[in-house]
């Protein structure tokens, strides 16, 4: 009797898994048929893209004798923030923000001089990501989410931020923001041709890599009416940058951390 | 064994009613709605970026390898073996044919019960219908 049971047992036992496993190896079988394209159809070609490499290294110059004559121009940060799909949610702490302005003497807290030409200290000054050559942020971004390519912009894939926010920490020029809650109520006007954020994820100043892409210029270049802002190719000796700190005096945020930020400002 | 008409009568009794559901389900449940997808039309959107057959399967795969290479390696040109060339981008390129997605996306995503978070960011229509 006790042999019956046995057997009968082992033998239902076999015949569930064989009723299951039947199930499956159709989609198994159709799992190793899965076939990715071959490698030269997924390549990019250099028919409208421009390819990332590092000859050149990207930086901005922004001449503030011309950028502060209008204190009240907002024209690169609404162009960026249009472009970029960057919400305006009306509340400091959840603010999310590419461009933005500071005071001369928050901006620049080692350069702060009482006695300097007043237009300049008492006025405020555009910020952006610095795309520093060495970038804290990226150095403890743990899944690398953010990272700097060969031609300097420090880069962020959303798909890859888990929202740890260690480089919102890490940067020390606050360019960072954390989207605290879905952005896409407080975007007025979407931009199809640029995704929005979610909930989640850290984003920040990209110097339009998706326009660089193009040939374009940044988009907040572009919208400067007074040529304040100038973009180019700091590893190029002839570059119109190049051309400007070699006959300007500029100085730069915080270079005493050893970030080396690529954002000059022209006095 | 003890009680074995008891003990039998009670396996074909819970056997019965465990299996209920799939007797019920083919006596009187409708057949799930199947997925109706609506293609494309219009003389430019004749051409996938691959084969029917090979979206169907791995469309998935092929928009990780899109995005892995436009926002990592910065190439954005995507090249069909017939030679034409679109830009890798779900709204730009996948969303300017199947310009609706509850027509098209949705039907097999809800039928399977998967729902791709894609949309959270990328825009799901040219016409900036966002809600």
């Amino acid at each position: 009797m006790d042999n019956n049971r046995r057997k009968f047992l082992k033998l239902a036992g076999l015949a569930a898994i064989g009723v299951s496993a039947g199930k499956y190896i159709d989609i198994i079988a159709k799992d190793t048929a899965h076939q990715i394209p071959p490698a030269d159809l997924i390549s990019g070609t250099e028919l409208t893209s421009i390819k990332v490499n590092s000859k050149n290294r990207w930086a901005m110059v922004i001449d503030l004798n011309k950028c502060l004559v209008d204190e009240d121009c907002t024209k690169c940060i609404n162009a960026c923030h249009k472009t970029h799909n960057v919400p305006d949610i009306g509340n400091p702490k959840d603010e999310i923000k590419w461009i933005w302005k500071e005071n001369y003497e928050n901006a620049f807290l080692d350069q702060e001089n009482y006695y300097m030409k007043a237009e300049l200290r008492d006025k405020k000054v555009p910020i952006f990501c610095n795309h520093c050559d060495n970038p804290p942020c990226v150095r403890v971004c743990p899944t690398q989410a953010t990272w700097k390519r060969e031609d300097g912009i420090v880069m962020m894939d959303w798909h890859r931020c888990i929202g740890c926010r260690y480089c919102v920490a890490a940067c020390p020029y606050g360019s960072r923001s954390f989207n605290y809650r879905d952005p896409r109520p407080f975007i007025k006007e979407i931009t199809p041709d640029f995704p929005t954020r979610t909930k989640g994820v850290v984003e920040k100043c990209t110097f339009c890599d998706e326009r660089l892409a193009k040939g374009l210029e940044p988009a907040c270049v572009e919208a400067c009416t007074a040529k304040a802002l100038v973009f180019g190719n700091l590893n190029d000796p002839k570059s119109n940058v190049r051309e400007l700190l070699k006959e300007n005096y500029s100085i730069r945020r915080k270079p005493g951390l050893g970030t080396n930020p690529e954002i000059f400002y022209l006095v | 064994m003890y009680d074995s008409g008891k003990i039998l009568i009670g396996i074909i009794v819970f056997l019965i009613l465990f299996t209920s559901p799939i007797w019920y389900d083919l006596a009187f449940g409708n057949p799930a709605k199947k997925p109706n997808l609506v293609l494309p039309t219009g003389e430019d959107q004749q051409e996938c970026v691959m084969s029917a057959e090979y979206m169907r399967d791995n469309h998935m795969e092929l928009l990780n390898i899109w995005r892995e290479d436009v926002v990592r390696n910065g190439n954005r040109i995507f090249a069909t073996a017939s030679g034409k060339k679109f830009e890798m981008s779900l709204t730009k390129t996948c969303i300017h044919c199947h310009s609706n997605k509850t027509e098209f996306c949705d039907q097999c995503h809800n039928y399977l019960g998967v729902s791709p978070y894609c949309w959270d960011c990328h825009i799901d229509s040219p016409k900036l219908e966002i809600k």
